[in-house]
């Protein structure tokens, strides 16, 4: 659908979950007039430990083509252990999903501190890039009904 | 198996007459052969009805959570796990409950015993480790070590890990059979080939929220599945709607599951949902080095976490 839309080009929906504390800010990169494709849909959270898997599930039951989860280094959370709790449910997650199907290219994580605007834009292209080799989502997207 | 009823009976017994618990909960006989039904003995008289055989299959863990009472249960290996993790998730206190532990030897799959059978099975009865099952003019005796359940099958812990009372003697813990095998042959398929298993895998279910009645981990007051604003899942079943289903089922267990088998027994559709947890259950012993329910002092491995805890996968 996307495509025909887009005019032969797939033009992927990401959606990025980024912590308040680190790399909401580190998008700063576009203050610092660094490029990155705009495909990414910014839903700010306070700290990865936030993060339900739920969050993930709903985007791609909703039709997002890729997740992307960034948050502050170990041991720079502005909650002291957030992002440390976060990274055993990501990990069983990210494994789980796997298991069930999901294509590797469609779910990132990331750690990426309020002064790595650089790293910021460089890490947006590869989940773009990553995700438009994947293509359209179908697998747990839930299809629409198509009102007329 | 008979001299297992009778001492748990005469346990009760004691336990009830000296005014110990107020209740003790056990398998009595259900209406159909091959189906024991939860039992809670208030009396010494009822007592009499607290029975002990191959049918054990749903988790008596699953009804310890918000009681005020003293209560005494009849576990097996799994259910003490799961009332292991009942008390280290405060969901009854220690001494609320008596654990009468009873060395397990496995629960049979009556699937399987249908499967072989094909009519209908009036009565059932089991001695020395043969079933027979009698119908409509015929009487058939089989072997009941070949009649268990899968994950009864690859069970590392038949013996409880924690109990007040112990029926009988430990048994051997099984160690031969390899309880990834098939896992990892799942594993090392391509993602789209997974996909396929799992699209079919849960093809019939018909949501009945069976499986999640029937899992003792599952306490909450309100369950995501029936939460709406956010609704986080549809209400029909619409293939993604059912695979969102058992995916947060699962992942809500992560860390948790026994492998005890009740949500596979309790499917009427018999879908093999513990496919779904069985890879949560691998991780966690392999990435966390721990298993559910074996200790009273252990910190569940979502509740705690390790500096250098594995993380190639984070950009």
């Amino acid at each position: 659908m996307t495509n025909e839309e887009s005019g032969g080009e797939f033009k992927p929906k990401i959606i990025a979950f980024l912590c308040n504390w680190c790399s909401y800010g580190a998008d700063l990169a576009g203050v610092s007039r660094m490029a990155y494709p705009p495909n990414i849909r910014i839903i700010r959270i306070p700290c990865t430990g936030r993060m339900s898997p739920k969050f993930i599930l709903e985007a791609f039951r909703r039709g997002a083509d890729g997740v992307w989860v960034s948050g502050c280094h170990p041991g720079d959370c502005h909650y002291i252990a957030g992002n440390y709790h976060a990274r055993r449910i990501f990990t069983l997650l990210n494994n789980f999903y796997n298991y069930l199907g999901l294509e590797p290219g469609r779910l990132h994580f990331s750690w990426i501190s309020s002064a790595e605007g650089e790293k910021f834009a460089r890490v947006a292209t590869e989940v773009i890039e990553a995700v438009k080799a994947v293509g359209p989502s179908d697998r747990f997207a839930k299809d629409r009904i198509e009102v007329a | 198996m008979e001299s297992r009823t009778g001492k748990i009976r005469e346990i009760a017994r004691r336990l009830l007459t000296e005014e110990k618990v107020d209740v003790v909960l056990g398998y009595k006989a259900g209406t159909v052969p091959l189906r024991n039904i939860p039992f809670f003995a208030r009396t010494p008289e009822e007592v009499e009805s607290l029975i002990w055989d191959s049918n054990g299959r749903i988790n008596l863990a699953n009804f310890l959570p918000r009681r005020e009472d003293r209560i005494a249960v009849a576990a097996k290996g799994c259910d003490v796990r799961n009332i292991v993790n009942h008390i280290i998730e405060n969901q009854i206190k220690r001494e609320q409950v008596y654990i009468i532990g009873v060395p397990c030897e496995g629960m049979i799959d009556p699937e399987l015993v249908y499967e072989r059978e094909g009519r209908l099975i009036e009565e059932a009865a089991e001695a020395d480790g043969k079933l027979t099952v009698r119908g409509n003019g015929f009487e058939t005796v089989l072997d009941r070590n070949e009649l268990l359940r899968q994950n009864c099958r690859i069970c590392q812990h038949r013996n409880p890990p924690v109990y007040d009372e112990l029926v009988g003697e430990p048994v051997p813990e099984e160690g031969d059979v390899s309880p990834l095998e098939d896992l990892e042959e799942l594993l090392a398929k391509a993602d789209s080939e997974r996909y396929e298993y799992f699209h079919d895998l849960v093809k019939t279910c018909i949501r009945c929220y069976a499986c999640r009645d029937a899992c003792p981990l599952c306490y909450c007051h309100v369950c995501f599945v029936d939460e709406h604003m956010p609704q986080w899942l549809g209400k029909s079943i619409d293939p993604r709607d059912v695979i969102t289903y058992h995916f947060l089922r699962a992942f809500h267990c992560a860390g948790r599951c026994t492998d005890c088998g009740a949500c596979e027994s309790a499917c009427p559709l018999n879908i093999k949902v513990r496919q779904f947890t069985r890879l949560l259950e691998k991780d966690i012993r392999e990435l966390y080095g721990y298993e559910a329910g074996l200790s009273l002092d252990k910190l569940p491995p979502l509740t705690v976490y390790l500096p250098d805890d594995r993380e190639e996968f984070i950009k």
